[in-house]
């Protein structure tokens, strides 16, 4: 499905400021993986996700989706393919555009791509709102509003919709229920679950809950120093605790996990 | 007073055009194109040209087209030479200036004698009696306008929409922001052009420096418009730089027949009055924070 061979990325290269950000990584993910990714501050969590998403082109090894060499291939072309949401769930949507126009937008790229002057018509209308009544916010009813008018946890949502709503190969969720309130992240949470089963999209997520790393998908990723020090699934993972998985990541790693947000979640 | 009114309206809506180009470059883009004052002369010259060798009509199409390779060079600029936007704008201006002049055979300015133009030949048909060149003018505006809400609706309409209201969203989407910027810029271009092809054919003659601070005057039109039809939709904005233009257009009507500010001062009046408009928000928040600390400030450590 994603076969990753030994990346690397260095940032601002040369200057004091140089970060090796991915050393050597490599992962396979099997179709229909649904892979939660811990790590420390600094780890190269986001970055892997922005090496697979295109925001940048790694400076060694190579990236295979569904068996086509992706490593060179521009962003907004492997966005196709690859859903992707962000922390701040303003990132995801344009706000002075109506619900229904974001939606259309997410729609028909997918759909149509090869149609620029496709405009929605009424059969999408009535799929937009059958789509929209799934999320349970009464969003249905608000489809000639701009998003700006919504809150944070309603345009995450609204975010979500918009990248499965032609459901990608592969769904790359960065942290994407932490900058909302409790109540909001466990709806986000509820939907993310539903929608990537019933798709069975194979996904990757980043999370600073541990409890949740283990409870949510097949495979749990561990991170340091640019690498995946830790890689676990089946019966091991099934009788992981979080303090089973603080010390196996000591072992692996040759310290102790420091991510403050893990640590204040705890 | 009925004679202010047509000449408000006559050019109100040509110059519409401009602003209905800054409403995409400015507004939905949001890209501040400096290469309007440019792209209105080379529009006029193509037009006042091609109209002076016998082709009115032909004219249009090609100052339009014109206009549109200019905003394509800006574009190209900044989405792939990495040059900022304004400075793309500035440099692409420049360039043009000669262009200009190549475009009306290397002199500064051509005239219509006796060759028909659009309005000569469209007087011909009757439509619209003394109000001919509004009505020609109105029916292109429309158009145009027409066009833009269509185009602002379709898959790659909304992509343009979306590379200027948010960037993050655009780049994660499969959205090709070079391609969006691009095409946006051309069409605004084109638009500009097409502003200029209207005015020279009705004016009989094309100048070097016809153009010159279009893009601020603009800017005013767009900014009157939306202050008093309010912003919000594409229809809205729209029909916003049409109203907030014919405003213009009569106040400066007025002023040239009253000479209540001398007509040499329109220019500063005009720079004023954009500043201040854009000016506005930060203003207001200013004179709320000056407040603020003067009420704190008397009732002794702000409590």
């Amino acid at each position: 499905m994603l076969r990753i061979e030994s990346i690397s990325k260095t940032f601002n290269p040369g200057t004091v400021n140089e970060k090796k950000a991915l050393s050597g990584l490599s992962l396979h993910l099997e179709p229909g993986d649904f892979v939660t990714i811990v790590g420390s501050n600094g780890a190269g969590k986001s970055t892997l996700f922005g090496a697979v998403a295109g925001s940048f082109y790694v400076d060694g090894g190579s990236i295979a989706l569904d068996g086509r060499d992706i490593t060179f291939l521009p962003e907004y072309k492997r966005s196709r393919m690859i859903g992707r949401l962000f922390q701040d769930p303003l990132k995801g949507t344009a706000p002075h555009m109506t619900i229904e126009e974001n939606l259309a937008l997410a729609y028909l790229r997918t759909s149509r791509g090869a149609a620029p002057f496709s405009r929605i018509s009424k059969k999408d209308r009535v799929f937009f709102r059958e789509r929209l009544a799934l999320l349970d916010m009464g969003l249905e009813d608000r489809m000639s509003q701009p998003v700006g008018l919504l809150s944070g946890g309603q345009r995450q949502a609204l975010t979500l919709l918009m990248s499965t709503i032609v459901p990608p190969k592969l769904l790359l969720l960065d942290e994407h229920t932490a900058a909302l309130d409790p109540g909001a992240a466990e709806k986000i949470l509820a939907l993310t679950k539903e929608i990537v089963s019933s798709n069975r999209i194979t996904c990757m997520m980043v999370t600073h809950n541990m409890s949740q790393a283990l409870d949510l998908g097949n495979r749990t990723f561990m991170m340091a120093d640019g690498k995946i020090v830790l890689d676990i699934s089946g019966k091991e993972r099934d009788g992981m605790t979080v303090d089973g998985l603080l010390t196996r990541f000591r072992d692996r790693a040759g310290r102790a996990l420091d991510n403050d947000r893990i640590l204040l979640s705890k | 007073m009925i004679f202010i009114t047509q000449t408000a309206l006559e050019l109100g809506f040509m110059y519409a055009l401009v602003s209905m180009a800054l409403f995409l470059s400015y507004r939905v883009l949001d890209i501040a194109d400096l290469t309007t004052d440019g792209s209105f002369v080379l529009g006029m010259a193509v037009s006042v040209s091609l109209a002076a060798a016998g082709h009115p009509f032909l004219a249009v199409p090609a100052a339009m087209l014109a206009g549109a390779a200019a905003g394509f060079v800006t574009a190209f600029l900044q989405t792939k030479m990495g040059v900022p936007s304004i400075l793309a704008g500035i440099v692409t201006n420049t360039g043009l200036y000669t262009v200009n002049l190549m475009a009306m055979g290397w002199s500064s300015n051509v005239n219509l004698l006796k060759q028909e133009t659009i309005f000569s030949l469209f007087k011909g048909t009757g439509i619209g009696g003394g109000w001919y060149e509004f009505v020609l003018a109105a029916v292109i505006v429309v158009l145009a306008g027409l066009f833009l809400v269509w185009f602002l609706g379709t898959r790659l309409g909304l992509s343009i929409r979306a590379t200027g209201d948010n960037r993050d969203m655009v780049r994660a989407s499969s959205v090709n922001p070079v391609l969006t910027v691009t095409v946006g810029l051309c069409i605004s271009n084109a638009l500009t052009a097409l502003s200029g092809a209207v005015v020279g054919q009705l004016q009989k003659s094309a100048d070097i420096n016809g153009g010159t601070g279009i893009v601020v005057v603009g800017l005013a039109c767009l900014i009157i418009g939306e202050t008093v039809v309010g912003r919000g939709s594409v229809k809205r904005g729209v029909l916003a730089v049409v109203v907030g233009s014919v405003i213009y257009r009569f106040i400066y009507a007025v002023v040239l027949k009253t000479k209540i500010v001398p007509i040499e001062c329109l220019k500063l009046v005009t720079a004023v009055v954009v500043a201040l408009a854009i000016a506005m928000p930060s203003l207001k928040a200013y004179a709320a924070l000056r407040k603020r600390i003067w009420t704190a400030s008397r009732t002794k450590g702000g409590r």
